[in-house]
C-alpha cells in the first residue's frame, strides 16, 4: 500500500508533492521529466489570455541570498507568467495529461479581471482534461502593475467575484492561490470561500529587493542599470508561509477549506510540517529549481520512513494534528518553566552560547577557565537563544522544571495549574482580577 | 627507471628539471578565491576562540576569517599582520596541526579543523603586492640595535620602527631572513618568498640593515649598549651539536643545517649534489627536512635514524608522515656508533637502544654516500648576557639579566623553537622596549 497516496479535492496523485506553477512546469519537456522523476502532480506555469504572448526581460531575472557554503536560502524573481503561446500550452497539457493519468495536472490561470476574459479561456482549459485550475492571484511583480496577480489578490471582493465566475464556467475543482503581500491572510481566504473556491493554495512570492549592487548602485537583478522589486521564495519564506497556512486552518470561517501549502518546501520534513498544520498537500518550486527534480526522491523516502516510524498509514493520520496547538500568545501557560541544559559530551566549546547570552540576553551561561560552559539556573529565562546559536544539534536542550520544584531564578515553586495572561495579576484587563 | 637514480656516489642532476620543479613546489598549494570562501564558511566565529589562544602571536583568527568570508581579504591581512608581521611565512611554516588547527573546535567536532593556515596565507598573499599597510609614529629620536635578522629580529625591528624608533638591524650573514631564508624547507617557501617578505616588511622605513656584522666578531655587546638606547638579541642557534662524544667530527658527516642552507640558496636544484644512499641522524624538524629534501633531489634510499622511540621524536606526527609519504625510511631506537669507509661508500654503524638509551648489544650498519647529522642546534656566540641551559636567560617580555638588553627567538630561554614563537617574542620585547624608552 502506498502510504503517501494523496487525494486532494478528489484529485488523486501518488504522493502529496506537486510542483508549483513556475519555470519547472513551464512546458511539456519539463513536466514529463518531473513525472518521470516521481513528482505527484504539477501546477502548470500560469497561462494568460489568448493573444500576443507575454514578454520577459532579457537580462537576469533572479537574485538570491545564501547561507554558509553558498547554500541558496532565498530566491527572488521578476519573471512573468508564461511567455509561450496559449494554444501550444493547451496542446502540451492535453498530451501530458493523457500520458500520465495517475498524476495531478492543474492549470494555473491569470487573465484580466473581466468576466468575458475568464469565460473565454475556461472552456479551452476544460477540453485539455486537466484535473483542475489554480487562479494566480499572487504574482507580485509586473502582472500586478497591469491589474492582475496580486493586484486582484489584495482585494477580497475581486477574489470572490473572479472565483464565482470560474465556478460558474468550469466544472472541475478551482483552487485560489493567495498572495502573502497583505496584512491578514484570513480575509482573502474567506473571500475565496465565499466565491465557492474548492481550496486555497499559498503562498505566492513575497515583494522583495534581494540585494543592491554596490558598484552599480542598483537593485539585483539589474537590467541595464535598474532593478524592480521581485517575488521572494525558497527556504527563507517557509516560516511566513507556515504562519499563513495555520491562520487559515484555524480560522473558524475557513477551517474546513482544503489548503495546498507552498513556500520554502525543501525536504520531507518541511512537507510534514505543513501537512501537520492542516495542509492537504504541498507545492514546491525553489527546491526543484535549486537541485533539480530528483529532490522529490528524498521527500518521498523521508516522509514514508517518518510515517512508518510513527505508525501512520495515511496522510490523514497526521494531517492537521498541529493545528489545534497553534494558539494566541495570551493562551500560553505562563506557569510552565524550563531551563537550558548543556550536554557536555556534545559541547565542542565554541563559546557561542556564552557570548550570545552574555552580550545580548540574560548573562545566564558560565564560562570556566577550562572553557566548560554551564547554565546558571538562577539567571536562565529559557529564551532558547543558546539552542539556536549552538552549532551542534541536540547539544543544548530545554528541560522542564517539574511542578513542585523551585525555579531558582524567581525563587518560586512551580505550580501545576495552567495560568496565562488572561488571568495574570499584571494584566490590567484581567478578567479574573476582581 | 632513470639511470641517474642508480648512479653511485654523490651526484648532481639525478632528476630532470620538471621533476625537480614539481618536487619543490608548494607543499600545500594556496587556496583560490572559491576554495577560500568555502573554507572560511566553516569557521564558527567562536567566542574567546581556542585557536587564537593556541596561536603564539594571538592572531584574531575568527575575525580575519570572517573578513575573508565577507570579501575583504586585505582587512583580514591587516588583522593578521598587526599581530604577526611575518604572518605570510607563518602561514606556510607553522605546524598548525599542533597549534591553532589542533585547538579548532571543528577538530573536536568532526576531526577536521578549519584550514586556518591556508586561509592566513590566502589573506596575506593578497597584501604582498599592496602598499605597506602600517605607518610610523612620530620620530622619537631613540636608537635600538637588533642583532640577528631572523623572524625574532625582523618582528622586533618592525614594531620598534612603527613606534617611531630608529632601528639598526645587524646580521652576521650576507642576507637578512634568518632560517626563513636559510633553514625552512624549500617546498614551504617557494618563489623566493622569504626574501620578498623581508623586502615588504622593510617598507615600513626606519630600519637600516647591516649584513656581514657579527656579535663577538667586531660587534661587542658593550659597544652596542653604549651606542644605542636598547639592544635586542635574536641570533638564533648558530652552532650545531656534534655526533661524537668528544666533540670532534666524524669523517664523512655533513651537518644538515649547512646542507639545507646550500639547497635553499641554490638557484637551480639540479646543481645540488646528493648521494644515492643517504643516512640522516636525528629526530627533529631539521632531520626530517634534510631527509625529505634529499629524497626530493633524487636520492634513491634515504634512511632517518633516531636513537629513541618514535613518540619522543621532536618532529610532529604530521612531519613523520610527510617523510614516510615521500619514501623516507625511519628507523628508531638506534644510536650511531661510528663511521667507516668501505670501498667507495661509508658504513654507518648503529646499535639498538631502548628509550632510555640503554644499548641492547645488537648492531647493524647502513651504507651511505652522504651522512647528515641533525642532532640539535646550539647557541654560538661570546659576550652574551647570563645563560640558562644553553640559552640566554630571559624574564618577562624578553628582558635579560643585562640592563638595556632584551633577547627573543631561538637564542632565548623559554618557548618552542618555532618561527611563530620567535615573531611573538620579538613583538613582545619591542613593546617592552618602547615602554621603557618612553618612560
Ligand atoms: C631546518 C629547519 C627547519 C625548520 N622548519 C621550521 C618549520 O617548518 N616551522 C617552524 O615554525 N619552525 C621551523 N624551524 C625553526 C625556526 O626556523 C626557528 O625557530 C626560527 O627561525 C627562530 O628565529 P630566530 O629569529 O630566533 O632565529 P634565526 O632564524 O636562526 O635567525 C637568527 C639570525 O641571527 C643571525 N646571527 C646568528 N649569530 C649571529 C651573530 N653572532 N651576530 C650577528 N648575527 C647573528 C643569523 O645569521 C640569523 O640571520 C626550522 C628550523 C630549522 C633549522
Ligand atoms: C521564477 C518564478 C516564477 C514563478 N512564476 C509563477 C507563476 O507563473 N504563477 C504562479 O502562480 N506562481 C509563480 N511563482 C511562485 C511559485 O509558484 C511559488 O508560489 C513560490 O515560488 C513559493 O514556493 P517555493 O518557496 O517552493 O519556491 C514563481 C516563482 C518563481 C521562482
Ligand atoms: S541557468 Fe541556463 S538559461 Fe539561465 S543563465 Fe544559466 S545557462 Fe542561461
Ligand atoms: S554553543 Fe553549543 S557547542 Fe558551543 S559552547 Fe555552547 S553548548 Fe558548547
Ligand atoms: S576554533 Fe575553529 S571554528 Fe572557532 S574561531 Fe577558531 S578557526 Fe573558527
Amino acid at each position: 500500500m502506498n502510504k503517501l497516496a494523496s487525494n486532494f479535492l478528489g484529485i488523486s496523485s501518488p504522493n502529496p508533492f506537486w510542483l508549483a506553477s513556475a519555470p519547472p512546469t513551464d512546458k511539456e519537456y519539463n513536466v514529463r521529466r518531473a513525472f518521470e522523476a516521481g513528482w505527484g502532480g504539477v501546477v502548470w506555469k500560469t497561462l494568460g489570455a489568448e493573444g500576443p504572448p507575454i514578454v520577459n526581460v532579457n537580462g537576469p531575472r533572479y537574485g538570491a541570498i545564501w547561507g554558509a557554503d553558498r547554500r541558496l536560502l532565498g530566491l527572488n524573481n521578476i519573471e512573468l507568467i508564461t511567455d509561450r503561446d496559449l494554444y501550444t500550452n493547451l496542446e502540451e497539457i492535453t498530451r501530458v495529461k493523457a500520458d500520465y493519468p495517475d498524476r495531478a495536472l492543474i492549470v494555473s490561470l491569470m487573465v484580466p479581471c473581466e468576466e468575458e476574459a475568464w469565460k473565454t479561456i475556461l472552456p479551452l482549459v476544460e477540453q485539455t482534461g486537466a484535473d483542475g485550475i489554480e487562479l494566480n492571484f499572487g504574482c507580485p511583480h509586473g502582472m500586478a502593475e497591469r491589474g492582475m496577480g496580486s493586484a486582484v489578490g489584495q482585494v477580497p471582493e475581486y477574489i470572490e467575484m473572479v472565483t464565482r465566475w470560474c465556478k460558474e464556467a468550469y466544472s472541475k475543482p478551482v483552487i485560489v492561490k493567495l498572495t502573502p503581500n497583505i496584512t491578514d491572510v484570513r480575509y482573502p481566504a474567506r473571500a475565496a470561500k465565499s466565491g465557492g473556491a474548492d481550496a486555497v493554495s499559498l503562498i505566492n512570492t513575497i515583494n522583495s529587493i534581494v540585494s543592491v549592487d554596490l558598484d552599480a548602485f542598483a537593485p539585483v537583478p539589474t537590467i541595464d542599470g535598474k532593478g524592480s522589486h521581485g517575488g521572494y521564495c525558497g527556504p527563507a519564506v517557509k516560516p511566513i508561509a507556515m504562519h499563513m497556512v495555520a491562520d487559515i486552518a484555524r480560522d473558524p470561517e475557513t477551517a474546513d477549506m482544503p489548503i495546498s501549502a507552498i513556500g520554502g518546501v525543501t525536504t520531507w520534513r518541511d512537507a510534514a510540517e505543513f501537512i501537520a498544520l492542516g495542509a492537504g498537500n504541498v507545492q514546491v518550486c525553489t527546491a526543484a529549481m535549486t537541485y533539480g527534480f530528483k529532490v522529490v526522491q528524498e521527500m518521498i523516502s523521508g516522509l514514508t520512513d517518518w510515517m512508518d516510524s510513527k505508525g501512520y498509514d495515511s496522510l490523514a493520520d497526521f494531517q492537521g494534528q498541529a493545528t489545534p496547538k497553534v494558539c494566541d500568545w495570551k493562551d500560553l501557560n505562563l506557569n510552565y518553566v524550563s531551563k537550558a541544559v548543556i550536554d557536555q559530551d556534545k559541547c565542542i566549546q565554541c563559546g557561542r552560547c556564552y557570548i550570545a547570552c552574555e552580550d545580548t540576553s540574560h548573562q545566564a551561561i558560565d564560562m570556566s577557565d577550562e572553557r566548560i560552559f554551564t547554565v546558571k539556573d538562577d539567571e536562565c529565562v529559557a529564551c532558547n537563544l543558546c539552542v539556536n546559536v549552538c552549532p551542534v544539534e541536540g547539544c543544548i536542550t530545554m528541560k522542564q522544571i517539574a511542578p513542585g520544584q523551585v525555579d531558582e531564578r524567581t525563587g518560586k515553586t512551580v505550580v501545576a495549574e495552567h495560568g496565562d495572561w488572561t488571568t495574570h495579576p499584571n494584566n490590567p484587563a484581567n478578567i479574573a482580577a476582581e | 627507471m632513470n639511470n641517474q637514480l642508480l648512479k653511485a656516489g654523490v651526484a648532481c642532476g639525478r632528476l630532470d628539471l620538471t621533476e625537480l620543479a614539481d618536487n619543490f613546489s608548494d607543499l600545500h598549494p594556496p587556496l583560490d578565491d572559491h576554495q577560500a570562501l568555502v573554507a572560511a564558511d566553516r569557521c564558527y566565529f567562536c567566542h574567546d576562540a581556542p585557536c587564537m589562544t593556541a596561536c603564539p602571536t594571538d592572531i584574531d583568527i575568527p575575525l580575519f576569517i570572517r573578513q575573508i568570508s565577507t570579501g575583504t581579504p586585505l582587512a583580514a591581512a591587516k588583522t593578521i599582520l598587526s599581530q604577526n608581521i611575518l604572518g605570510g611565512m607563518c602561514a606556510r611554516v607553522c605546524p598548525t596541526e599542533t597549534l591553532c588547527e589542533q585547538a579548532c573546535v571543528r577538530n573536536t567536532a568532526e576531526g577536521d579543523p578549519v584550514e586556518i593556515g591556508l586561509l592566513q596565507r590566502f589573506a596575506t598573499d593578497h597584501m604582498m603586492d599592496q602598499p605597506h599597510p602600517f605607518s610610523r609614529a612620530a620620530a622619537t629620536g631613540k636608537r635600538v640595535a637588533v642583532i640577528g635578522a631572523g623572524p625574532a629580529g625582523l618582528s622586533c625591528a618592525h614594531r620598534l620602527a612603527m613606534h617611531g624608533h630608529d632601528v639598526t638591524l645587524f646580521d652576521g650573514r650576507d642576507k637578512a631572513g634568518g632560517l626563513n631564508e636559510f633553514g625552512i624547507a624549500a617546498y614551504k617557501s617557494v618563489d623566493d618568498f622569504a626574501h620578498r617578505e623581508v623586502e615588504w616588511l622593510l617598507q615600513i622605513g626606519g630600519i637600516s640593515v647591516k649584513t656581514g656584522q657579527r656579535l663577538g666578531e667586531g660587534l661587542s655587546l658593550e659597544g652596542l649598549r653604549a651606542d644605542y638606547d636598547a639592544v635586542f638579541l635574536s641570533i638564533g642557534l648558530g652552532g650545531v651539536n656534534a655526533l661524537s662524544r668528544d666533540g670532534g667530527e666524524w669523517p664523512g658527516v655533513t651537518n644538515a643545517v649547512d646542507f639545507i642552507a646550500e639547497l635553499r640558496q641554490a638557484s637551480d636544484m639540479s646543481q645540488v649534489a646528493i648521494g644515492r644512499d643517504v643516512v640522516v641522524i636525528g629526530g627533529g624538524m631539521t632531520a626530517i627536512d634534510a631527509a625529505v629534501q634529499s629524497k626530493l633531489l633524487g636520492a634513491l634510499n634515504v634512511t632517518l635514524v633516531y636513537r629513541r622511540g618514535r613518540e619522543r621524536m621532536n618532529a610532529s606526527p604530521f612531519e613523520q608522515d610527510l617523510a614516510a609519504s615521500k619514501g623516507v625510511q625511519i628507523i628508531t631506537n638506534a644510536a650511531p656508533l661510528g663511521v667507516q669507509k668501505s670501498g667507495d661508500q661509508w658504513q654507518v654503524e648503529f646499535e639498538f637502544s631502548d628509550d632510555d638509551l640503554n644499548p641492547t648489544g645488537e648492531r647493524f650498519s647502513l651504507p651511505a654516500d652522504q651522512i647528515f647529522s641533525a642532532i640539535g642546534q646550539k647557541l654560538n656566540s661570546s659576550e652574551l648576557p647570563e645563560l640558562d641551559g644553553g640559552k640566554i636567560l630571559v624574564g618577562e617580555a624578553g628582558r635579560t639579566r643585562t640592563p638595556g638588553v632584551w633577547a627573543g627567538g631561538d637564542c632565548a630561554s623559554g618557548g618552542e623553537d618555532l618561527t611563530v614563537t620567535a615573531v611573538a617574542e620579538g613583538r613582545i620585547a619591542a613593546e617592552d622596549i618602547n615602554a621603557q624608552l618612553a618612560g
